[in-house]
């Protein structure tokens, strides 16, 4: 998949770093700066910042009503916070509405699951590149020039995903009918047909079984490793986590108390309190 | 043959053409509920709107000219120019997506994400709206339209069936021209919804708001789209019943026909929109002919809604409607 090649070359001065894995890291995609987010007045969001590198598995995590969904919520353009910016490329980002950030190649998913319920899964994974036809509506009706040729890039693409992430034998299924762990690995691969520059997972292991859990967990990596796509996803179940990201962002009550590697994060004092109760002494 | 028996088979021809009309109606209502889920009262209005704006182009009327008079003590009524239909149909279209925009714009946008039956409640009040704006624009009275089409008893079917038979049916050229470009409003439609990007993306938004947004649809530019389109069927209904009993306020009461179609099309099928016309159109006619004799005349006035409530006891989702799953 393209998509992730021009965008590393981006990098600027910053080279990035090498993980553990000796998977190459590069510089900074996207940097929130000082984000502030309110509903009247509630704060959700408190003044936070943090960047995400090309390349990378972030995560944010955090308790319940920790402000992680409005994070990812500011990222993918449906909620515009108060105070802040984001950076993307290095460039602050206007104010975006949700359709148009999807068009700049950020994809995600959603918590609660939002696909096209009364279409098959190849139609819900086909919607994924809508954006990547460029053909007017007299050749797409007459299926002449562009329009044949464009059809057929889009379908060997969404076959890839498809064989990629293991769904051969639903694919013709109305999605209504499918289980939720098939969903939610549906939804994934309609993200990823868009070819996203940066993939956004809104706790995407939320309801699953053990064995679902491994099996969204194999393909988060293999498309890391496969596409090299950078992704930011969203748990609250920190297992999960610290064995997929290569560096975490942790809030709680809407402010960040840790960022770092999963080892740092989890020997942070704010962190265990955040997730174990205030330490007995 | 016997008498009886070719009379119904006339009474059937005559109810699949008017069968049509009804379903040229239903098609308006079909198109914005599949997209948006709404419920759109004021389709009728709009077909009766589009038939009065062609016929002011048509007749090169001033917009407004009774307002302007009685404000300005003037005496304008017209330019005084025809416009050949060929020109005035691309006008009526135009006007039809600038309404459509700017439905969206003042209406749609601020309406978002509410619950369908305050979206149902705001086309209400959009179809008294326009009902008055079209009566100020093109004036109240009633108008013939002539675009071109051909009307009275088509004399090919005639002689065919006289050959045949030995007796001529009586069927309205206007109705058969009618069927043919219903056929045409669905094939292209069929296509357009089905093998285009932005049919893809009509229906995902009719699906899901959310997804839709988050693989870069603007919701905005689908609604404008949805009620073009909408605009555009409700002129050709407006065409066909205009051509055929006037343009006038009883033409916004069309509507209430649809009702029964779609309660038996199902509210979400296009096929289920042209069948369910059908069906009530000849179903009506037949239920007359049969029953006159028996219990009176005038059956067409309640016949068809007798048939929606039969349908609505035992089979709520329509012909073609998506099955109701509940799932325990």
């Amino acid at each position: 998949m393209s998509g992730q090649g021009g965008a590393m070359r981006d990098t600027g001065t910053d080279e990035g770093y090498t993980t553990a894995d000796g998977r190459k890291i590069g510089g900074v995609a996207m940097e929130m700066r000082n984000i502030t987010l309110r509903f009247g007045g509630v704060v959700a969001i408190k003044d936070i910042s943090f960047d995400i590198r090309w390349g990378e598995i972030r995560a944010i995590i955090g308790p319940n009503g920790a402000g992680k969904s409005s994070m990812l919520n500011v990222i993918s353009g449906f909620y515009h916070p108060q105070e802040g910016e984001v950076l993307y490329k290095g460039k602050r980002r206007p104010k975006m509405r949700p359709y148009q950030v999807a068009r700049m190649g950020i994809a995600r998913t959603f918590q609660n699951i939002a696909l096209f319920e009364g279409m098959s899964v190849l139609d819900n994974i086909m919607t994924g590149r809508l954006h990547h036809m460029k053909a007017n509506l007299l050749q797409q009706a007459l299926w002449w020039g562009r329009a044949s040729r464009e059809e057929a890039e889009n379908r060997t693409q969404v076959e890839k995903i498809i064989d990629f992430l293991e769904i051969q034998h639903i694919r013709k299924t109305p999605v209504a009918r499918l289980p939720y762990g098939l969903k939610k690995r549906v939804e994934l691969a309609r993200a990823l047909a868009a070819e996203p520059a940066i993939l956004l997972l809104d706790e995407p292991m939320a309801g699953m079984n053990v064995e679902e859990k491994e099996d969204m967990s194999r393909f988060i990596l293999d498309v890391n490793d496969e596409f090299g796509t950078t992704t930011v996803l969203i748990e609250h179940d920190m297992g999960v986590v610290m064995d997929l990201s290569d560096r975490v962002v942790v809030m709680d009550y809407g402010r960040k108390i840790g960022d770092g590697t999963p080892d740092e994060v989890r020997s942070n004092d704010e962190v265990i309190k955040a997730y174990l109760g205030v330490a007995h002494e | 043959m016997p008498d009886t028996l070719l009379f119904a088979m006339e009474a059937t021809l005559n109810g699949l053409t008017a069968g049509v009309m009804y379903a040229l109606v239903a098609l308006g209502f079909v198109l914005i509920f599949k997209a948006s889920g709404i419920f759109n009262f004021a389709q009728g209005v709009l077909a009766l709107f589009a038939a009065l704006t062609l016929v002011g182009f048509q007749s090169g009327q001033i917009p407004f000219s009774h307002l302007i008079n009685a404000m300005f003590g003037t005496r304008l009524h017209h330019f005084g120019w025809n416009m050949p239909t060929l020109l005035a149909i691309p006008a009526t279209i135009a006007v039809m997506i600038l309404l459509a925009i700017l439905i969206e714009r003042y209406i749609l946008k601020h309406l978002v994400n509410q619950e369908p039956i305050i979206l149902f409640m705001a086309t209400i009040g959009l179809a008294y709206f326009l009902e008055g704006f079209g009566d100020i624009m093109w004036g109240a009275e009633v108008k013939a339209l002539d675009v071109g089409l051909p009307k009275g008893m088509s004399g090919a079917v005639d002689d065919m069936t006289f050959a045949w038979f030995g007796y001529g049916f009586y069927i309205d050229r206007l109705e058969l021209w009618a069927a043919g470009i219903a056929a045409i409003l669905v094939a292209s439609l069929t296509i357009f919804s089905q093998y285009t990007k932005q049919g893809r993306a009509l229906r995902a938004v009719a699906d899901d708001h959310q997804a839709a947004l988050s693989v870069g649809i603007s919701l905005r530019f689908i609604w404008v789209l949805t009620w073009s389109i909408a605009g555009i069927v409700a002129l050709v209904a407006g065409i066909m019943w205009g051509s055929k009993s006037g343009v006038q306020f009883s033409l916004s009461l069309i509507a209430l026909k649809a009702l029964p179609v779609l309660i038996l099309g199902g509210f979400t099928s296009i096929p289920g929109a042209i069948v369910g016309g059908l069906i009530i159109g000849v179903g009506e006619k037949l239920f007359d002919f049969f029953m006159q004799p028996v219990i009176g005349g005038a059956t067409e006035n309640w016949f068809a809604y007798m048939l929606a409530l039969v349908f609505l006891l035992f089979r709520p989702q329509g012909l073609f409607g998506e099955r109701i799953i509940e799932r325990v």
